[in-house]
């Protein structure tokens, strides 16, 4: 009963149209071509014409192809085989390994009624004190990586996933680099981790298309498991590839742009898949941390200005470290009233601080004279990066205030540092 | 009536469009037939015959020729007790009750009543032959802290109603008849507890539009001092990702001194409203004693879900505000975020294929945002009283630049802005409204002029700290420099106030008036500082005793020694007070 049709009316970019009778919004169809075949998916219906965007690409799709139509909307299999294995964007093997077609469900499907969700609790424990104490990491939290391209956040994701402790982890890889898909493989093998990952794949390669599966394809498989009981924890690198993806259809749809090509609901299309993240009662909990590359180092720019409204925070990565500006975590407060009674105040306390020195530098380098403050706030500032921004340093959130306090008292009388007494009278390190 | 029918001819993304053969009316709700399942819609255009529908859900696998039926009614909501307390979607849809059905997801075309059966206690306010007009009372029942007046359903056409016959005290459902009115033209109508009335059009059954001048208290310094919000008016928040203005909401949905707040979370993260959810049955309101759940209305259409439901959202919470101002009542609306609205309208106009205005946002942008804020107002209702309704929303301007159209076109139309700035968030100063560019129009609870001369030290101290930038400190004089201390110290303790502390997060006005008071004195008098170094080193020591007596609960001992401490601080290095303090101080 699946009919077959021969005739392509248009082809465009990767989008083709042919005209149907009874084909219902967002089903599959295979499009056989002599290269070979691909999936597609109906992305408009206007009367009889079908408009499908081509998994594989419209390159080398000719109009005497055939369409044939399944009736269905794009799935994935989801079992313990995945454990392990590595796909494509639209699920096909990349591994030897067998294609997987048991237990099918969908992607991209309902979101999670809020009346269902509860909150964030358990703090990830990552060792680096620009997270640990500044910017905590929360089960459960969205949150990308903003980073100028060439730094080290594909680095900085894998360290955080092997530090994290968590059940399983999917990498959903958009426009990944080889070298970057080898570098994750690596580091999860050598971490002992590699039996309890998925990797959904698209390389800078692939079909476009392909790429834009992939956040979807990893969440939908990530929310199963989760509803499992598995605390997973599903890292997506590059969302800024995935965007301009979403931007490259969007053109070809002759969509009226909003902000620099990219389409009116690129905010949508971001939030349906981060609010994929969860913390479900009784069950399991989706976390993902994402990366944005900033094209031009510009935060303005639509991907993470839109990817900024929606995550519950950003670690923005420059020069290869964290910065204290522009980085933050929403979910902080969720979890540092619990760790230790001086980590809020310390962690506000000391990026005042270090906003203060800021200027001071800044005052510096146009030559004015460094007056006894000045010079207590580059002091200050010197030691803070060296012991708490540098990605190196690695020690538990306890000790990363302990030397906070220290560096305090090295630099500054107890009044100096607009925290309160009480506090001042706990912590101060005493003089010997 | 028979019901009026269509068939599907056309889908792109959530825009469905139909072939009709009968009448349809623009904003008319339409179900797209899939099996079991109906699709909820709204009609939002009509063309050469082709009508265009907005799918408040996902369309998959919906297709040409699939049937649709017209409801022949505007989208509207149900109004009636019971509303408080409630967590409703844009749709009014009730999610906890959602979830109970269906479980953890938003299942397609699950539509629950806004408004179960219930029973309540009611007590007739009219008899037998009087005569009543639309949002008259004829009776009352009990809501948590109120009376919750029962009205004549104000969709009813405007005439004299004759009381024909209604219940005695007693329980009642909120479905059954109590009350049966005759119109002039000798028609009955039947009265329940309940009503509907379409969310587009605003609910304008009152005697006269007031001038918005009650100050309507915040607890948050900066605003209930500086830039103050009255009841009945209107403000925003416009900032950048981070900069806080969902705390800054949140505050107020706490703090705020009104009767009932409503809380529409529009297209941002689900995770900030379920820290309400948790939180406000928790907390409990000083002025009632009753739990802050219990005066609270959740209008909950996060960014994940359907977009068309997000634009209908705001209208739902502006609607259900309204209604309990009809009841004499003071209603404080917060929208969080008003930009996600426009969005909405915007990729609706986009693929109704609408010749694009400013950022591709429909040319009708600003008359639908200024006719949104002009819902808010005071209003002296037919019986005498006065209700309200307050409007507040954050905008989310892209790239954090307010030189966008939502936050334009709010501008415009608002009497308040607290505008947050990237750089006070960055530097941790809390709440991050930029104190030398926000406005308000409306009178506080504070004196003008102490507040007068105050904002004028801010001022000082900044153009102080921009010629330092230039000259350095070396090139400035010592009084400069002491302004410089006083505005940065003033900042520090005053404008700056954690949100997350339990005695600094809420502020009352009595207190607001005592510390503003001490600080007025201290930038107004003259200390004995003989370098910059000891104005630097005495103006700390004044901000950590002032700090430390923020955090002292209000008529506490702690407080009062705390205030003792700091002032033989101050009257260590006193010299005199300057006159014009001095004459303002009274
Ligand atoms: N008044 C405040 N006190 C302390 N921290 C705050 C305050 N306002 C904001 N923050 C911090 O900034 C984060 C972002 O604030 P939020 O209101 O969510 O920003 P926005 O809504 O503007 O994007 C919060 O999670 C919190 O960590
Ligand atoms: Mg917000």
């Amino acid at each position: 009963m699946q009919k077959v049709y021969t005739k392509i009316d248009s082809i465009a970019g990767n989008v083709i149209t042919v005209a149907a009778d009874g084909v219902k919004n967002q089903d599959l169809a295979v499009v056989s071509s002599k290269h070979g075949e691909s999936l597609a998916s109906v992305i408009k219906l206007d009367g009889k014409v079908v408009s499908l965007q081509v998994f594989a690409g419209g390159r080398g799709v000719s109009t005497g192809d055939t369409v044939r139509f399944l009736g269905y909307p794009m799935q994935v299999s989801f079992s313990e085989n995945l454990m392990g294995r590595i796909f494509d964007g639209s699920g096909k093997p990349r591994d030897n390994g067998p294609a997987l077609t048991d237990n099918m469900i969908p992607i991209g499907g309902p979101s999670v009624n809020p009346a269902k969700r509860i909150l964030a609790s358990k703090m990830i424990r990552t060792g680096i004190p620009m997270i640990d104490v500044f910017n905590t990491l929360v089960e459960s939290q969205k949150l990308p990586i903003f980073s100028v391209s060439g730094e080290p956040y594909n680095e900085m994701l894998s360290r955080i996933a092997m530090q994290a402790e968590v059940d399983l982890i999917i990498l959903g890889g958009m426009g990944l680099k080889f070298d970057d898909y080898l570098l994750f493989k690596e580091s999860l093998e050598k971490g002992g981790a590699m039996s309890r990952t998925i990797f959904f794949v698209h390389t800078a390669s692939d079909p476009t298309v392909e790429c834009m599966l992939v956040p979807d394809i990893s969440l939908a498989v990530a929310e199963q498991f989760a509803l499992q009981g598995k605390r997973v924890l599903v890292l997506l690198t590059d969302m800024t590839n995935f965007a301009d993806s979403l931007k490259e259809i969007a053109i070809t749809m002759d969509q009226v742009p909003s902000n620099r090509g990219y389409p009116g609901d690129l905010y949508s299309s971001l939030a349906s898949r981060y609010e994929k993240a969860v913390d479900f009662e009784g069950a399991g909990s989706v976390t993902i941390l994402g990366v944005t590359t900033m094209p031009g180092d510009d935060v303005t720019h639509p991907v993470p200005d839109n990817t900024g409204y929606i995550t519950e925070g950003q670690y923005y990565l420059k020069n290869g470290r964290i910065e204290p500006f522009g980085s933050l975590s929403r979910l902080k407060q969720l979890v540092n009233k619990d760790t230790r009674d001086d980590h809020r105040t310390l962690m506000d306390g000391m990026i005042k601080l270090y906003a203060a020195f800021k200027e001071a530098l800044e005052k510096k380098s146009m030559g004015f004279q460094m007056s006894d403050w000045d010079s207590k706030l580059l002091e200050y500032g010197t030691l803070f990066e060296q012991n708490m921004m540098d990605l190196a340093v690695n020690i538990p959130l306890e000790k990363a205030l302990d030397s906070g306090w220290e560096i305090l008292a090295k630099c500054f009388t107890p009044d100096e540092t607009g925290i309160r007494s009480e506090l001042i009278m706990k912590y101060w390190p005493k003089k010997d | 009536m028979a019901m009026n029918k269509g068939t599907v001819v056309g889908i792109n993304g959530n825009m469905v469009s139909v072939k009709v053969d009968d009448d349809v009316s623009l904003n008319e709700v339409a179900y797209i037939v899939l099996g079991e399942t109906r699709v909820k819609s709204e009609v939002i255009r009509i063309k050469n015959g082709i009508v265009s529908m907005q799918a408040f859900e996902m369309t998959g696998g919906i297709g040409v020729g699939d049937l649709v039926e017209f409801t022949g009614e505007m989208l509207s909501v149900e109004l009636g007790p019971g509303l408080l307390g409630k967590v409703y979607d844009g749709l009014q849809n009730p999610l906890p009750e959602l979830a109970e059905k269906c479980g953890f997801f938003l299942e397609r075309g699950e539509y629950l009543k806004a408004l179960p059966r219930a029973t309540y206690e009611f007590t007739p306010s009219v008899k037998k032959g009087d005569v009543l007009r639309p949002a008259e009372m004829f009776g009352s029942v009990p809501e948590g802290i109120f009376d919750h007046k029962i009205m004549v359903p104000f969709s009813l056409k405007p005439d004299d109603y004759v009381v024909k016959s209604i219940v005695k005290k007693g329980e009642y459902s909120n479905d059954e008849t109590i009350a049966v009115l005759t119109d002039s033209d000798k028609k009955d109508h039947d009265l329940t507890m309940i009503f509907t009335w379409p969310v587009k059009k605003a609910i304008d059954l009152y005697e006269e539009r007031l001038k918005p001048v009650d100050p309507m208290i915040t607890k948050t310094r900066l605003i209930d001092t500086f830039f103050p919000i009255a009841k009945g008016g209107t403000f925003c928040i416009p900032g950048p990702f981070g900069a806080g203005k969902t705390v800054l909401q949140q505050g107020t949905a706490r703090n705020a001194e009104v009767d009932i707040v409503i809380i529409a979370a529009c297209g941002e993260r689900a995770g900030e409203v379920v820290e309400t959810l948790k939180e406000f049955p928790e907390l409990l309101d000083p002025r009632t004693g009753k739990p802050l759940m219990e005066r609270t209305i959740i209008i909950c259409n996060t960014s994940s879900m359907p977009v068309a439901a997000r634009e209908a959202s705001v209208y739902t919470a502006v609607t259900l505000a309204e209604y309990y101002r009809e009841m004499g009542l003071d209603v404080l609306l917060l929208a969080d975020s008003t930009s996600r609205w426009a969005q909405a309208m915007r990729e609706m106009s986009g693929r109704l294929e609408e010749i694009p205005g400013e950022e591709s946002f429909p040319a009708y942008l600003e008359s639908v945002i200024a006719s949104f804020y002009e819902r808010a107002g005071v209003v002296r209702l037919n019986d005498g009283s006065i209700g309200s309704v307050t409007i507040g929303g954050t905008v989310s301007p892209a790239g954090g630049n307010f030189e966008e159209p939502v936050t334009q076109a709010t501008l415009k139309v608002v009497g308040a802005f607290l505008g947050l700035s990237r750089e006070r968030s960055d530097a941790r100063k809390y709440p991050a409204i930029q104190p030398l560019e926000s406005w308000s129009k409306y009178k506080g609870v504070l004196d003008d002029k102490m507040v007068e001369n105050t904002r004028g030290v801010l001022f000082r101290g900044d153009e102080v700290n921009q010629m330092m930038k230039v000259v350095g400190e070396e090139g400035t004089s010592l009084n400069d420099y002491v302004i410089f201390q006083k505005s940065e110290m003033l900042d520090a303790v005053y404008l700056q106030q954690n949100g997350f502390d339990p005695v600094d997060s809420s502020v009352s006005v009595e207190r607001q008036k005592y510390i503003f008071r001490k600080l007025f004195t201290i930038l107004g008098s003259e200390y004995a500082l003989e370098s910059k170094d000891a104005a630097r080193g005495y103006f700390n020591q004044i901000r950590q005793k002032f700090l430390d007596w923020n955090g002292c609960q209000w008529g506490s001992d702690a407080f009062s020694m705390q205030e003792k401490e700091l002032d033989n601080l101050l009257n260590e290095k006193f010299i005199s007070l300057s006159s014009e303090n001095e004459k303002i101080l009274g």
